[in-house]
C-alpha cells in the first residue's frame, strides 16, 4: 500500500494556512526582511534557517504578533492579520530562552494560557492533565521551573504554549540550550507531538542538521531573503545556489566558464586540462551563456579517489593530498590540485586503516560522474 | 496610548513638584524683599495678562545676587563649605580605603556580612547618627573623659562647636558612600594581576601602587563626588556639631529662611549654591558614564 | 585566597568600630538611670516608660508613621512607573528632561528642595500640615525608587513578558500576573527604602510641614538642640532596633531564599544527569 506523500505546496488546491505578501520589516535604517513572499500550509513541520542576523527571528516574531511588518501582508488562515495584538491570535510561541514563569509552578506554567481563556475549571484541569502526559512531565507537576533540569524545561515550555491548542506553534531554537545527545532525543519527540496534535510548526534554527532532521520543507535564509524553499533531500541535492549548497552539508565548489557540449555542459576550469562534463539525468540544466561564469558543486562523499587515473570517467583530475581527517566511519582527503584548487573527497572506511592506500603527499587522481556535479549560475 | 498614560503620570509630577519649584526659586531670587504676604514683590498678576507679565518682568533683577558678592558673610560661607567638604572628602577618603581594601582582601564567606555591616548604618536615621556624636565630642563627653582617664590630656579639648567636629559627623555619616564603590572597584581586581606584577619584578607595595590604586582610581573617584556632593550643602551636622562659629551655606540658607524671613537672598543663595553644585555633578556623571562604557 | 594581614584586620576593626561604636554608646546610655548622660549611673528603663508618658512625641511618631506609609506607597507606585518609562517607553519627547528629574533629586541639597517646595505650596495657596509632607516626600522618594526598580527591570528577561502576551494576555494583565511578581523584590525594597528616607527626613519635612504638623525628626532635632537627653537616647535606640531587625532579617530571608534555590537547581541538575 502507497503511502500519500504529504505535499500540499504541489497541489494548486491546497490553500497555505500563512501567507507572507511582500513582507518588509526595518528597524531604522536596517532592513531586516525585505520583500518577503512565502507560504506555509497546514500540519507542515516549516524550518527558517539560517546564520544568526539573517532575519528568521524577525519572522518569527511578524507571526507571533510582537513586530509588524513595514510594508506588506502577512495571513493566517486567510486573514490579515495587521494590527492583531499577540494575545489576540491563533498562534503561540515556544521561546528561545523558554521564558517559563519562575513564580509559577509547572502544572501553573502550562495553565497560563488555558486560564486567559475562560474555560470551566474541569475542562482546564484535564487540559493541563492531558499536556502533563504528553510531554511526560505528570511527575514534576508541582515543582518550580527551577527545581528541574534543563530538558524538563524545554518540554513545559513545549506543553505550556501547546495547551491552547493553537493553528501554529512557533519555535524559537527549541533545542539551542540542550546538549547535543538530549537533543537528538528531542527532536524525533518534537516530530512525534506535532504528529499527534497535528499542529503546524514553524521552527527557528541555525542548526542545519537540526532543520534536516525535523523538517517537511526548509527556507535558507540570508541578509533577510528567503535564498531557497524546498524539501530537506531538495536543499540537498539540488540547492539553487552556492550559498545553500555551502550552508548545507560540506561541499565542493569549482568556478570555471560554461559551454553547451552535447546533452549538458562542459566547464573549463583551469588550462591545460579537460573541461568537467556535466549533465542531469532528468530535467532541464539551468541555462548560462556561451562562456559564462558557472559552478559547479560537488558533495565530498560523490567524488572517488584512486592512485591511477581512472578509465572511462568523464571528469577525471589529478592532485596531492594536503590532509585526512579521520572520522572513524569516514575519512576526508583534502586534494590540492594543480591551480590551487582544494577539493575533498570523503570514503567509507571499510577497510582497516592500515590496508588503506592513500596517505600525505600521494599523487591521486579524483573522479566522479557527470551527474554528480550541481551546475549554478550564483 | 497607553504608553503616553504610563509616561504622563510620574512626568507631570516630577514637572510640577520638582521643575516649577525650581523656577519658582529662580524667580523669586530676581524678586525684591518687601513686608508683605508672601514677602517679595513683584509678584505675577495673571488677571492684567500681558501687561501685567510685562510689568512683572521689568521688576525683577540681579540685586540679590549682587548683595550676595557685597556682604562678606555669604561668599566666606561659600568658601567655608567647600573646604568643609573639600577636607571631610579628603578624611572620609583616608578611613574609608582602608575598609573597602580589607573588605576585598577578606574571605569570601565573610563579605555578604561585612558588606551588611557597612549599610546597616545607612538604614539608620541620619539625625541620630549625627547625634550619637554630641555625647562624645561634648566637653565632658565619653572621648575627653576616656582621654582624661588615659592621662593623655590634662583638660578637655574643645572639639564640639568646631569645625573638627563637623569633620567627624560628615565622615561618620557619608563613610558607607565612601567605601561601597571603593570596595565594588577592588572586589572586580583580579588578583592574577598582582601575582602578575611581584612576577614581573615588583614588591608587594609597589605593586599596591603601580596596580591596585589605578584599578580601583574610578571607585575612589566616585566614591569622593558621592561625600562631597551632600557634604557641600549640608545643613544638620553644621547646625549640630559646628556650633555658631562654622559657616556652611546650607545654614545659612536655613536661617536666611527661617530666622530672617528673607526669601528672595534664600532663593539666590540656593540658586548660587547649585550653580557651584553642577561642575562636581556633571563631573561625577561623566565618570559613571565612562565607567558604563568601560563595562560594555 | 591571601589570608587578611594585620594591617587589613585593623583598619577593618577600627573601621567598624568608628561606625558602630557610638551608636552602641547611644543604645547603653539610654539605659541609665542618671539624667546626666556620661555618667553612669545604674540600669533603668525609666526613660522609656517617661518617653510613652510624652505626648509631643507620640503624636508626631503618628504623625511620622502615617507621612512615611502615605508617602512611600505613593512613591512606590510613581518610581515603579518612572523606572518602567526609563526602562522600557524608549524614545518620547522630553526624555532627557524625564530622566533629568528623576537623577537630580538624587544629588540636590535638602535644603533647596525643601525651599523650593515651600515656596510652590506658598504660591499655589495650599495649606501646609501632613498632606503637603506626603507630596514632598513622595517626590524626591518616588526618585530612589525608580533607580531601585529600574536596575532590576534591566536584567528583567522581556520575554517572559510577551510569553505572557502570547498565551492571551491583555499587556496591563501580563504586567500584574508576571513582570509584577517577578520584580517583586525590587518594588519592596523600593518601598523600604522610601520610608526609612521618609522617616529619616528632617530638612524638607522642616521647609514643608507648617505649624499644624511635627514629625519625629523636626521633634527630636529641636530637642537635640538644648543638648543630650536620656529620652532622645531611649527613642534612638527603638528607631535603630526596628530597623537593625528588619535589615537583618531580610538580609537573612533573602540569604536563606538564594541558598535554596541554589541547592534546588543543583538536586535537578543531578536527578537529570
Amino acid at each position: 500500500m502507497a503511502v500519500p506523500v504529504f505535499a500540499p505546496w504541489d497541489d494548486p488546491t491546497q490553500k497555505p494556512l500563512i501567507q507572507f505578501k511582500g513582507v518588509t520589516k526595518r528597524f531604522g535604517d536596517f532592513t531586516a526582511i525585505d520583500n518577503q513572499t512565502l507560504d506555509i500550509y497546514t500540519r507542515e513541520f516549516f524550518a527558517l534557517l539560517g546564520p544568526s542576523g539573517c532575519g528568521k527571528t524577525t519572522m518569527m516574531r511578524m507571526l507571533a504578533g510582537f513586530e509588524q511588518p513595514t510594508e506588506g501582508q502577512i495571513l493566517i488562515g486567510g486573514k490579515d492579520m495587521k494590527g492583531v495584538p499577540p494575545n489576540e491570535r491563533e498562534v503561540n510561541m515556544m521561546f528561545q530562552s523558554y521564558a517559563l514563569f519562575p513564580h509559577l509552578s509547572v502544572w501553573e506554567n502550562i495553565a497560563f494560557g488555558l486560564r486567559r481563556m475562560n474555560q470551566s475549571k474541569d475542562v482546564l484541569e484535564a487540559r493541563v492533565e492531558e499536556m502533563l502526559r504528553l510531554t511526560r512531565l505528570t511527575k514534576f507537576a508541582k515543582r518550580k521551573p527551577h527545581q528541574i533540569s534543563g530538558g524538563q524545561r524545554q518540554r513545559v515550555a513545549l506543553a505550556r504554549s501547546l495547551a491552547r491548542a493553537p493553528k501554529l506553534l512557533l519555535l524559537d531554537e527549541p533545542l539551542g540550550a540542550l546538549d547535543k545527545k538530549l537533543r537528538e532525543e528531542t527532536q524525533f519527540e518534537l516530530m512525534d507531538i506535532q504528529e499527534k496534535t497535528g499542529t503546524t510548526f514553524v521552527i527557528v534554527t541555525h542548526d542545519q542538521e537540526e532543520a534536516m532532521t525535523v523538517a517537511s520543507r526548509i527556507a535558507v535564509m540570508d541578509e533577510g531573503r528567503v535564498i531557497q524553499v524546498a524539501t530537506p533531500s531538495n536543499i540537498y541535492e539540488a540547492p539553487n545556489s552556492v550559498y545553500v549548497a555551502d550552508f548545507i552539508g560540506d561541499v565542493n565548489i569549482i568556478e570555471g566558464a560554461a559551454k553547451r557540449a552535447g546533452d549538458g555542459y562542459d566547464i573549463t576550469w583551469a588550462e591545460g586540462v579537460a573541461p568537467l562534463h556535466t549533465r542531469k539525468e532528468e530535467g532541464e540544466l539551468i541555462a548560462i551563456p556561451d562562456g559564462g561564469k558557472a559552478y559547479l558543486a560537488i558533495r565530498p562523499e560523490k567524488v572517488a579517489i584512486h592512485t591511477e587515473k581512472p578509465q572511462g570517467m568523464t571528469n577525471a583530475v589529478q592532485g596531492r593530498i594536503i590532509d585526512v581527517a579521520y572520522l572513524g566511519n569516514l575519512s576526508t582527503y583534502h586534494v590540492r590540485l594543480a591551480n590551487g584548487t582544494m577539493v575533498r573527497a570523503q570514503t567509507a572506511n571499510t577497510r582497516r586503516l592500515a590496508l588503506r592506500p592513500f596517505t600525505w603527499e600521494d599523487e591521486v587522481w579524483l573522479s566522479w560522474t557527470d551527474t554528480a556535479a550541481i551546475l549554478l549560475a550564483e | 496610548m497607553r504608553k503616553f498614560s504610563l509616561v504622563s503620570v510620574p512626568y507631570f509630577w516630577l514637572l510640577i513638584l520638582f521643575l516649577v519649584p525650581f523656577l519658582i526659586v529662580l524667580k523669586i531670587s530676581l524678586s525684591d524683599t518687601a513686608l508683605a504676604i508672601p514677602p517679595y514683590t513683584p509678584t505675577l498678576d495673571l488677571s492684567e495678562g500681558w501687561a501685567g507679565f510685562k510689568a512683572f518682568w521689568s521688576e525683577l533683577d540681579f540685586e540679590n545676587f549682587v548683595f550676595l558678592t557685597e556682604d562678606a558673610l555669604y561668599w566666606k560661607a561659600y568658601l567655608s563649605s567647600l573646604q568643609i567638604a573639600a577636607i571631610s572628602t579628603t578624611l572620609a577618603l583616608l578611613v574609608g580605603f582602608p575598609i573597602a581594601y580589607g573588605m576585598a582582601q577578606a574571605p569570601d564567606e565573610w563579605r555578604p556580612t561585612l558588606m551588611m555591616l557597612v549599610i546597616l548604618p545607612f538604614w539608620t536615621s541620619f539625625l541620630i547618627r549625627v547625634y550619637s556624636w554630641i555625647g562624645i565630642l561634648s566637653t565632658e563627653g565619653f572621648l575627653n573623659q576616656f582621654l582624661l582617664w588615659l592621662g593623655v590630656i590634662d583638660a578637655p579639648l574643645i572639639i564640639m562647636n568646631t569645625k573638627i567636629a563637623v569633620y567627624i559627623g560628615i565622615v561618620y555619616t557619608y563613610l558607607p558612600f565612601m567605601i561601597l564603590p571603593i570596595y565594588s572597584a577592588l572586589e572586580k581586581l583580579d588578583g592574577s594581576l598582582l601575582e602578575a606584577a611581584e612576577d614581573l619584578g615588583c614588591t608587594r607595595t609597589k605593586a599596591f601602587w603601580l596596580i591596585t590604586i589605578p584599578l580601583s582610581r574610578p571607585g575612589i573617584i566616585a566614591g569622593c563626588f558621592l561625600v562631597f556632593i551632600p557634604a557641600l550643602g549640608e545643613f544638620v551636622i553644621p547646625s549640630l556639631l559646628g556650633g555658631s562659629e562654622t559657616l556652611m551655606i546650607g545654614k545659612v540658607l536655613w536661617e536666611e529662611f527661617f530666622n530672617n524671613r528673607d526669601w528672595p537672598v534664600a532663593s539666590a543663595v540656593a540658586v548660587v549654591l547649585l550653580a557651584i553644585l553642577i561642575i562636581p555633578i556633571i563631573l561625577f556623571q561623566r565618570n559613571e558614564q565612562k565607567q558604563r562604557e568601560a563595562g560594555k | 585566597m591571601r589570608r587578611l594581614s594585620w594591617f587589613n584586620v585593623t583598619s577593618l576593626t577600627l573601621g567598624f568600630a568608628f561606625l558602630y561604636l557610638p551608636m552602641v554608646i547611644l543604645v547603653i546610655y539610654s539605659f541609665n538611670a542618671s539624667k546626666l548622660v556620661t555618667v553612669w549611673a545604674g540600669f533603668s528603663t525609666k526613660w522609656y516608660g517617661e518617653l510613652l508618658q510624652n505626648q509631643a512625641f507620640l503624636d508626631a511618631a503618628w504623625v511620622t508613621l502615617k507621612v512615611g506609609v502615605a508617602a512611600s506607597t505613593l512613591a512606590t507606585v510613581l518610581g515603579t512607573m518612572a523606572a518602567l518609562v526609563l526602562v522600557r517607553a524608549g524614545r518620547f519627547p522630553g526624555r532627557t528632561l524625564f530622566s533629568g528629574m528623576i537623577y537630580a533629586p538624587l544629588v540636590m541639597p535638602e535644603v533647596i528642595t525643601g525651599l523650593s517646595l515651600l515656596l510652590l505650596f506658598i504660591s499655589l495657596g495650599v495649606d501646609r500640615g501632613v498632606f503637603t509632607i506626603i507630596l514632598a516626600h513622595t517626590t524626591f522618594a518616588m526618585c530612589y525608587v525608580s533607580v531601585v526598580v529600574s536596575s532590576r527591570l534591566v536584567t528583567f528577561d522581556q520575554s517572559l513578558e510577551e510569553a505572557a502576551l502570547d498565551l492571551g494576555c491583555s499587556p496591563f494583565s501580563a504586567f500584574r500576573l508576571v513582570t509584577l511578581p517577578i520584580i517583586a523584590p525590587a518594588v519592596i525594597s523600593g518601598w523600604l527604602l522610601a520610608f526609612t528616607l521618609s522617616l529619616d527626613d528632617l530638612v524638607i519635612a522642616s521647609f514643608t510641614a507648617g505649624p499644624s504638623a511635627t514629625t519625629l525628626p523636626i521633634k527630636i532635632f529641636s530637642a537635640v538642640r538644648l543638648g543630650v537627653s536620656p529620652e532622645i537616647n531611649a527613642l534612638c535606640t527603638i528607631m535603630i532596633s526596628i530597623v537593625a531587625v528588619g535589615v537583618i532579617g531580610t538580609s537573612l530571608a533573602t540569604k536563606r531564599a538564594a541558598q535554596r534555590q541554589k541547592r534546588d537547581e543543583q538536586a535537578a541538575a543531578r536527578a537529570a544527569g
